[in-house]
């Protein structure tokens, strides 16, 4: 029913503690799996949402869709696999100590922030002025060059890997028959605690205030005084940080991690796009609606509907909002003026 | 007066007249296709002809996205997606109606279809090439269908959301061609081919246009596909572009790309051209697919639908500059010949760099001295000079490295064979040109239009520094 491997560790298979007594014996109840869909959809949403949120600041600030910005996922989450398994190496030992993960997430965000900042340098910033579908392609050829150098066998090469087990899998408490382990908390958890920090940057701070002018005009900003080409800097590689995030919790749910260039990725980045839209694009907190909406969308529809159908599900949210709503679900329609 | 009524009566000729005069490059087009066929290809090698016949189907695709992207500036990159519809549309028409009709799903066409000179009773075209050709066209028809489900919400897109919803169309093919049913094929060994193809008879018609293979692909299609049907269609697209944009639809939709709100205040129907566009483009896709499928046969897969061999098509288009069907053509040849070229060329580490040098070399020289000469002309003192030199400089360390290429640490000193960067190589060139020429070979230019010719295309090409003109005018 789900696509997605949920309990694949190389190491050891851990058989989740069943809860004494069930109301169902034998199959699960509707209400289980309506839990059990609602869980999937918050942990895959809340993914959704921290990669949009990279999407959509980035739109709001350069009005331009960052194609190359799932590559940044990738790239987060072959950071984390390599460095999760070096750090169990030097420390030793078969599980790992609690402190390995924020470790490991850390150094994913700072690497991939350097990478986002030194692409922006040397192949957006040319392109300032240039028409929007010229920076396009270049995404496009950005994107392509992530992909196909991180396949090189000196970076991360072309089969799939696993990441060490990062947290234990016990159920921390069950709904039912419905389990939440530690993984799902600490996905979930992380999330939410880098979009509120998020929050609290774009709207309380005096760099958020600068992007938000940034991304209002960008030349009456510059006139006001605002560092307009370091604020869009830091977008960019505040929005890469949240997509390595987003990569390192994928690594840490999903364990098993494809090659760069495979399709899974980018279709990743795509559903992360369209929770973008779907949220309004340039608008932060519509990118948080919209990603849930998303993973709500998916894996509601791929439960009840047809699991096979599953990504034409958002792409049709994707037209339909296009022609219904252009703006989003928190966006302003702007109307434009010949 | 009677001049005038004769000029009157040559700019307004009947309909016989019109007719020939419209069609003889079409049918001449068609003739060269056979001789090519027939006089050349016995002569070259298997290995070329395939080239030739990869050289063809890209051309044929670059044009037609060049229809959409470059007359029209609107940014299609789900090209894929009418190349897959429109050969699993040709290829089930094929296979399937071969089976019903002649009882198996082999090549019954004649010489111009490949069939070698020694079959017996060989004509020009065979009774299998009637259903080819019906083949192709009902697979532009579907991929044209696809086309105007595709074009119609870009009623209301523009630019970078159209992008992103023709690439997710092309996803969405993917997707339902993977749920496709098996293939129907025979059971060697304990089906004779009569009962097969009684079998396939016997099935109800609608389930035949949902086995096409799933996730395996549409495997076993007979091998149609030959120089002459390519290059007839090549033949085909390249006159009806070039009619195209000389004609008033073109003028329509060249005004669209320049400036679409100008234009709709002038009256041309967006909404209509732009439909139209993506109509004509998915045709043309459609039926180069159904060339692409019967090729070896077993090509056609559902992730030919897939963004990676859009990318491919978009790359020859935007190098060969958005607008000019010749750059299209030359792009296609030049990008379909490279990556088998170079899979064949294993370079020496310190070569590669010598090559980077040399092309820093030239290309830092160039821009100092254009430097030098813009500030002799106008006076101001060139300040960025230090900065400028860097380049070279660069360039001259890395031509000078190969001197000691012997002491270089083992790393460097490896072979690498061109072939597997291929993807890399193509995503560079497409970021460098995108910075340093972003009109891409020609620009708006035809090949006719440069170097003698060049007068009247001056105005022309003024406009087109980048693709689309922003928001706030010429870019």
């Amino acid at each position: 029913m789900h696509e997605y491997p949920r309990y694949s560790r190389t190491r050891e298979t851990r058989v989740f503690a069943k809860p004494l007594y069930s109301w169902n014996k034998g199959g699960t109840s509707r209400v289980d799996q309506f839990l059990q869909t609602l869980k999937d959809a918050v942990t895959i949403g809340s993914l959704y949402a921290l990669i949009a949120l990279g999407y959509t600041m980035v739109y709001g600030i350069l009005k331009f869709i960052n194609f190359a910005h799932s590559d940044v996922v990738v790239l987060g989450a072959w950071i984390s696999l390599l460095t999760a398994n070096k750090v169990l190496q030097l420390a030793g030992g078969e599980h790992a100590a609690p402190w390995v993960g924020p470790v490991v997430l850390v150094v994913a965000m700072l690497a991939c922030g350097a990478i986002s900042f030194t692409i922006e340098r040397l192949a957006y910033k040319p392109l300032r002025k240039a028409p929007r579908l010229n920076v396009l392609i270049t995404a496009i050829g950005v994107s392509l060059f992530l992909q196909n150098t991180g396949q090189l066998s000196a970076f991360f090469g072309t089969s799939p890997r696993s990441i060490v087990p990062l947290l234990g899998d016990q159920a921390v408490f069950s709904i039912g028959l419905v389990d939440v382990s530690t993984v799902d908390i600490v996905g979930v958890g992380t999330a939410v605690v880098l979009m509120i920090v998020l929050e609290w940057l774009v709207f309380h701070t005096k760099l958020g205030r600068a992007m938000r002018a940034v991304s209002y005009d960008t030349r009456n900003a510059a006139l006001m005084g605002v560092p307009v080409d370091r604020v869009i800097s830091f977008t960019f590689v505040a929005g890469a940080m949240l997509a390595a995030a987003g990569g390192f919790l994928w690594a840490l749910r999903f364990v098993v991690i494809k090659q760069p260039a495979d399709t899974s990725w980018t279709l990743l980045g795509l559903k992360a796009f369209v929770a973008a839209v779907v949220g309004g694009i340039g608008n932060v907190r519509g990118a948080m609606l919209g990603g849930l909406a998303i993973g709500l969308l998916e894996m509601f529809g791929a439960a009840y509907l047809s699991s096979s159908y599953k990504d034409v599900y958002v792409f049709g949210l994707l037209i339909i909002v296009l022609l219904v709503r252009p703006s989003g679900l928190l966006g302003k329609a702007i109307v434009e003026k010949v | 007066m009677s001049s005038l009524s004769q000029s009157a009566n040559r700019l307004s000729p009947g309909f016989a007249k019109a007719t020939l005069g419209g069609l003889w490059p079409i049918a001449l087009g068609i003739t060269l296709a056979a001789c090519l066929q027939v006089f050349i290809k016995p002569h070259i090698d298997a290995y070329y002809a395939l080239i030739a016949l990869n050289i063809g189907v890209n051309i044929v695709l670059a044009v037609s996205l060049n229809i959409v992207n470059g007359f029209t500036g609107q940014f299609s990159i789900g090209h894929a997606g009418f190349l897959a519809v429109g050969g699993y549309a040709a290829g089930a028409v094929t296979y399937y109606g071969s089976i019903c009709l002649f009882g198996s799903a082999d090549v019954h066409g004649g010489l111009l279809s490949g069939m070698p000179m020694d079959t017996e009773g060989l004509a020009f075209l065979g009774s299998g090439d009637a259903l080819f050709l019906v083949a192709l066209i009902v697979g532009g028809l579907v991929a044209a269908l696809a086309g105007l489900l595709v074009g119609l919400p870009s009623l209301r897109l523009r630019g970078d959301y159209l992008a992103i919803v023709t690439l997710g169309f092309g996803e969405i093919v993917r997707v339902l061609l993977q749920q496709t049913d098996t293939l129907i094929k025979r059971s060697v060994g304990s089906e004779t081919a009569e009962q097969f193809a009684q079998r396939v008879r016997d099935t109800p018609w609608w389930q035949l246009p949902k086995s096409v293979g799933g996730a395996l692909g549409f495997t076993d299609l007979p091998k149609y596909t030959s120089l002459f049907w390519v290059y007839a269609l090549v033949a085909v697209m390249l006159i009806v572009a070039f009619r195209l944009k000389e004609s008033s639809y073109g003028r329509a939709f060249l005004s669209i790309r320049e400036d679409e709100i100008a234009a709709e205040s002038m009256g041309v129907n967006t909404t209509r051209y732009k439909v139209w566009a993506f109509v004509i483009a998915a045709f043309f896709a459609g039926m180069a697919g159904g060339l692409f499928a019967h090729q070896l046969g077993t090509s056609l897969s559902p992730v030919n639908a897939g963004f990676q061999k859009s990318f491919d098509i978009i790359i020859m288009v935007v190098l060969g500059g958005l607008g000019s069907i010749s750059g299209a053509t030359l792009a296609a040849i030049i990008l379909t010949i490279i990556p088998e070229w170079l899979r064949g060329v294993e370079l020496q580490t310190s070569t590669i760099f010598v090559l980077i040098g040399l092309t820093l070399l030239a290309v830092g020289v160039l821009k100092v001295y254009r430097a030098r000469a813009i500030a002799k002309k106008t006076g101001i003192e060139d300040r960025s000079a230090r900065r400028r030199a860097i380049g070279p400089a660069l360039g001259l360390i890395l031509i000078s490295q190969y001197f000691f290429r012997g002491h270089l640490p083992a790393a460097l000193q490896t072979t690498i064979n061109l072939g597997e960067y291929r993807m890399i190589l193509y995503a560079l060139i497409l970021i460098i040109m995108m910075i340093a020429r972003p009109k891409g070979l020609f620009g708006v230019r035809e090949l006719w239009n440069i170097g003698p010719w060049a007068k009247k295309a001056r105005v022309a090409s003024q406009n087109a520094g980048g693709i689309v003109p922003t928001q706030g005018g010429a870019a």
